[in-house]
């Protein structure tokens, strides 16, 4: 890779832990040379950083969508339960959880 | 009965409603082109033929009552990015594979509710991400133009059934360009409506602030009538549009551009786009002339900004859009040997389960959004989406409508670019403005260029889609008279 | 030799910060119409967008925005004139989508304040929590960890996972930096929760249950050296589940931090469960590095910009602060202050308040909640809300006593078997064939009947020796199995041996 990447290989391995990705070596070094490649040609949306706008996150602006607190038809745990890789007495099965809630 | 895969939709719709023809025989008569040409296309992931069936004599039941739709009867292709209820949905991944939804997008909901036969569910670039369909898991599609080539993406099934025959109309969604820009390269009719015009409930989600489905045929007026059908409000998605749908269908038949104004992007022509590209923009820019349109230059400066921008929020967007796909609820599960944790499963099923250029836009959009780099990119980017908003505004203020061509290039060939992720990314560099915008556009075929097709590319303002459908289908009589029909008459016929 | 709290105030002074979720009373979830009844079968209550299946958009619940705003105004804050739903995107599995729709840099509520009333040595003293914010999110679903032995290393176990509290509404309740308490900091925690929870069950926007979940408080605490004007560093607990909890948990936090100061260690940045049992908190996961939640604006949702009219409304219809109305009850009853403070610590106040709306005499009503059933409810380690007891039923016992249908004995028998279960006063009365005996003919034949049996105790009562009775009525009273009424048995007895 360039001496003067912006991101580094152990970057792009932090952020596959991030993101929940066991990438392989090869395929870690593969990806962290494209994305590199990836964030020179995107950088040029900074020369816009300065300008005097809002940023826009939605392309048509309306305002307080939302619904009434009436109670709709749930799905069957059957059916909610359907596509489970594994489940047990209604519940979804998942392996054990080492970390701990937010 | 063969020819009855050459018709457009309107003209089966007719037949079938008069009983000159029933949906069975026109839906078994897709069914029997799928079953001819698709292991060579490879445009269907899945073929519900029982289920399209029972659909066709529900529709025949329908028929002669009262005012039924007018598209009942008529089969469809389906794009596996939609949830349809029981049908396998993978969108063209690995980790959703063999997954059945327990219920319906709002998009399926409507389509049978108007009747419309659904075949099956084609072939995607996975999650929607890619230019070529090359990235599904489940094999490319071809090109019926030339089965070397990419029939374009990440809607390339949608489109490559409707150039094949296999079915007269197709939902497709559109992104960065996945609707146009494969309609671009296969001679067929694609358009992204207004953002929020069509419900993206039980559309797989990959940019939610730019995602939206939209019809797909080979004619103008096939796809306004199928724009009337999927188009409308929804409850469930809180960026749907609540206003009523603009008629669409009225336009494509008035088709009338007298008196219009028609601004070329000044930034989406030049070096970039291949000769015969060009001129065939140049030729149909000067037959909407001779309609009595006028043309005139516009310059919107900050669309080159545009590429940059939507591939920081496509993918920011996408990374948390992804995160679902953990193996705990739904599809793929992989190294549950009863010792790991979740956390590790959930890895190594993302893993195995994601196609690199997903994997790709998952890092690169994790990383954008992190702390300390929220302002440089996804910021910026964000900024740069009001930019390109504004030169929209201020070109609407002179001109109707925008035109372009829809590609820089005519079809490549399969495995062409699929190594270059950035040449790869520059097809849509005409399309995605579009999308940031949130504002409708079509693509329509405008001619050959190297024996391909060639598209092109109009834009209307946020909530004008009607205004698409009145120049696409005034340029479209005039082609189709040079043409003797739609462009896709002339594809080669395919040698199995 | 382990330190006390005395020795601790004496060096250090603490900084607060509490954060405080509450689970709405919303019918539906936050952002779809799934129902949200507590205790349902696993599973029932979930749809694709709970569930966070592909394709599944979430749409605002309406009602729980309204309730949102009404808990800020009561909190004094400002109402953002256009606040977004925004992203937090981390993994676990109770989490359907991987990431929490919340709100980040444009909460609904911003800047307000709770005032709440402390007991010091110098008195009555009034303490001002500033509230940061106040904002919407989602709750989690419920995992039940199964198999496996007490580690976490064998290789049977695994998780059970139930949606039907994912999506839930919640509001979160964020104090700023809570300082000057000193050595009240416990209690001034405490009270703040109390008066919280009361704030938000006069609004009725939730059931404020803790022992349920439906109020969950975390306790940051941090200690630094009295007067050094700098912030130590802070350890949250979380797990505390009633108020009481709340109270020894920021104590026990305290104590801790000051040992590990005294020593010239560290405090670490971390996240603590509180243990019930022990009162001190056990170390859960490092918070060092702050968790990368990669916030950005919900791109699924639109903001909310809440009309200043429909502000002004709903400021207009809130009730009565619980403060103001502690006062005029206080006012109304005629209570003295030491009185009214022990009404309030009892939690009490709600309760007499409807027992007298119901018909009783405040007195009387007092009486019964903050005696007989204030001690069962302290036996019993309840608070009086949990006990079995209902205003209603208190009321009816104060009833039938007035009547002279029960002694103030037999209503205890009846007030014990009603928490025991057995049912409503009346039902217990006619099952237990609990009745006074009122009938004078039954009671004088039964007072004749002791007086024959015991002479000479009768004569010491005719000579003027009146305590004497007392044998003589506790005979009438066993004979009558405790339903006389023992005043009327004294009055007639009295009488008939020529004391009356």
């Amino acid at each position: 890779m360039a001496g003067n990447s912006r991101i580094s290989r152990d970057e792009v391995a932090r952020i596959a832990g991030l993101a929940r990705i066991t990438l392989g070596d090869d395929e870690l070094t593969h990806l962290a040379g494209q994305i590199d490649g990836i964030l020179d040609a995107v950088a040029v949306v900074q020369e816009a950083a300065g300008a005097n706008v809002p940023p826009m996150s939605h392309p048509i602006e309306v305002n307080n969508v939302a619904r009434p607190d009436v109670i709709v038809a749930s799905l069957t745990p059957e059916d909610a339960l359907s596509g489970a890789p594994a489940s047990e007495e209604s519940r979804f099965r998942v392996p054990q959880i080492l970390g701990e809630e937010a | 009965m063969s020819d009855l895969i050459k018709k457009s939709a309107a003209e089966l719709a007719a037949l079938i409603a008069t009983g000159e023809v029933s949906s069975r025989e026109v839906t078994q008569a897709h069914l029997d082109q799928i079953a001819r040409v698709d292991s060579t296309i490879n445009a269907f992931l899945y073929v519900d033929g029982d289920g399209a069936l029972a659909q066709a004599d529900s529709a025949d039941k329908t028929r002669g009552g009262s005012s039924p739709s007018p598209l009942n009867g008529v089969p469809l292709a389906l794009k596996d990015v939609l949830a349809q209820k029981g049908v396998p949905t993978t969108c063209g991944s690995k980790i959703l594979e063999g997954w059945r939804p327990p219920y319906d997008a709002t998009v399926v909901s409507k389509l049978k509710a108007a009747g419309v036969v659904i075949l099956g569910k084609t072939n995607m670039d996975e999650f929607a991400m890619g230019s070529s369909t090359e990235n599904s898991a489940y094999g490319p599609t071809r090109n019926p133009w030339d089965i070397e080539r990419i029939p374009g993406g990440s809607g390339g099934g949608s489109a490559a059934a409707l150039a094949a025959f296999q079915a007269p109309l197709a939902i497709g969604t559109d992104t960065g360009g996945s609707i146009r820009q494969p309609a671009a390269v296969t001679g067929t009719v694609g358009v992204k409506p207004t953002y929020g015009g069509v419900s993206r409930y039980g559309l797989v989600a990959f940019s939610s602030s730019l995602d939206q489905a939209g019809p797909c045929a080979r004619t103008v007026l096939d796809t306004a009538l199928l724009h009337q059908v999927i188009a409308g409000h929804d409850p469930k998605d809180a960026t749907s549009i609540n206003a009523p749908v603009p008629d669409v269908v009225s336009a494509a038949k008035r088709a009338d551009v007298k008196g219009m104004k028609i601004g070329v992007v000044k930034e989406l022509t030049g070096d970039g786009y291949e000769k015969g590209v060009a001129e065939s923009f140049a030729q149909s820019l000067a037959i909407l002339e001779s309609l009595g349109a006028e043309i005139v230059e516009v310059s919107c400066p900050n669309f080159k900004y545009a590429l940059g921008a939507y591939y920081l929020i496509a993918p920011s967007e996408a990374s948390s859009n992804l995160a679902r796909f953990d193996a705990m609820r739904y599809g793929l599960r992989v190294g549950d040997d009863g010792k790991r944790s979740a956390e590790e499963v959930m890895s190594m099923t993302r893993e195995a389960g994601f196609g690199s250029e997903v994997k790709r836009r998952i890092i690169l959009g994790t990383y954008a959004l992190s702390a300390g780099y929220y302002d440089a990119f996804y910021g910026s980017a964000q900024k740069v989406r009001t930019l390109i908003t504004q030169d929209f505004s201020r070109a609407y203020e002179k001109v109707d409508v925008l035109v372009s061509p829809t590609t820089p290039t005519v079809a490549f060939k399969i495995g062409e670019k699929s190594d270059d992720p950035i040449a790869m990314y520059l097809n849509d560099v005409a399309t995605i403005p579009v999308n940031l915008a949130g504002v409708a556009s079509m693509s329509l075929p405008s001619g050959l260029s190297q024996g391909l097709p060639v598209g092109f590319q109009i834009i209307a303002p946020a909530m004008q889609d009607d205004r698409l459908y009145r120049v696409g289908g005034a340029l479209e009589r005039e082609l189709h008279a040079k043409w003797n029909g739609p462009l896709t008459n002339q594809a080669p016929e395919l040698v199995i | 030799m382990a330190l006390t709290y005395e020795d601790v105030i004496s060096k250090y002074e603490p900084s607060l910060g509490l954060e405080v979720h509450v689970e709405l009373n919303t019918e539906t979830k936050m952002f779809c119409g799934c129902a949200t009844v507590f205790g349902a079968a696993p599973n029932t209550q979930t749809c694709p967008v709970c569930l966070g299946m592909p394709g599944a958009l979430p749409v605002v619940n309406e009602k729980a925005i309204e309730s949102t705003i009404r808990i800020g105004l009561a909190l004094n804050c400002s109402i953002t004139p256009k606040s977004r739903f925004a992203r937090k995107n981390y993994f676990y599995p109770d989490m359907p989508k991987n990431f929490q729709i919340s709100q980040y840099d444009e909460p609904i509520c911003t800047n307000g304040y709770l005032d709440v009333e402390v007991e010091t040595d110098e008195g009555p003293k009034i303490f001002r929590i500033e509230i940061e914010r106040v904002h919407m999110e989602e709750d989690t679903g419920k995992s039940l960890h199964v198999g496996g032995a007490t580690g976490r290393i064998h290789g049977a176990e695994y998780s059970l996972l139930d949606y039907n509290r994912a999506g839930i509404p919640l509001v979160e309740i964020v104090t700023k930096i809570v300082s000057g308490t000193g050595k009240y900091a416990p209690e001034v925690a405490k009270a703040y929760v109390k008066e919280l929870r009361d704030i938000l069950r006069s609004l009725g926007v939730s059931d404020v249950k803790m022992e349920q979940g439906s109020l969950r408080c975390d306790a940051n605490v941090s200690l630094a050296p009295i007067g050094s004007g700098k912030l130590g560093t802070r350890s949250e607990t979380k797990n505390v589940n009633s108020l009481r909890s709340v109270e020894r948990a920021v104590r026990g936090e305290m104590i801790r931090h000051a040992g590990l100061l005294d020593r010239g260690e560290r405090v670490i940045q971390e996240t603590r469960h509180f243990q019930e049992d022990s009162g001190t908190t056990r170390s859960g996961r490092s918070k060092e590095q702050a968790e990368d939640y990669r916030y950005f604006p919900e791109p699924d949702l639109t903001p909310v910009a809440p009309a200043a009219e429909w502000i002004e409304k709903l400021r207009s219809e809130l009730p009565e602060k619980p403060s103001l109305r502690r006062a005029r009850l206080q006012s109304l009853w005629q209570v003295p202050d030491k009185e009214m403070a022990a009404l309030v610590n009892a939690g009490a106040v709600d309760l007499v308040e409807e027992t007298v709306a119901l018909g009783a005499d405040p007195t009387r009503a007092r009486g019964w909640w903050l005696g007989e059933i204030s001690r069962l409810a302290n036996e019993a380690e309840l608070e009086l809300t949990s006990i079995g007891i209902s205003p209603k039923d208190v009321a009816r016992i104060i009833e039938l006593i007035n009547s002279g249908e029960l002694t103030d004995k037999l209503a205890r028998q009846v007030v014990g078997a009603v928490i025991a279960g057995e049912g409503d006063p009346d039902a217990v009365i006619a099952t237990k064939g609990i009745k006074v005996v009122s009938d004078e003919s039954a009671l004088i034949a039964a007072i004749e009947k002791a007086i024959a049996a015991q002479p000479e105790t009768a004569e010491k009562v005719r000579n003027g020796h009146v305590p004497a009775a007392g044998a003589l009525i506790g005979a009438v009273m066993k004979e009558t199995k405790g339903q006389a009424d023992a005043a009327r048995v004294r009055e007639l007895l009295l009488g008939l041996l020529g004391q009356g």
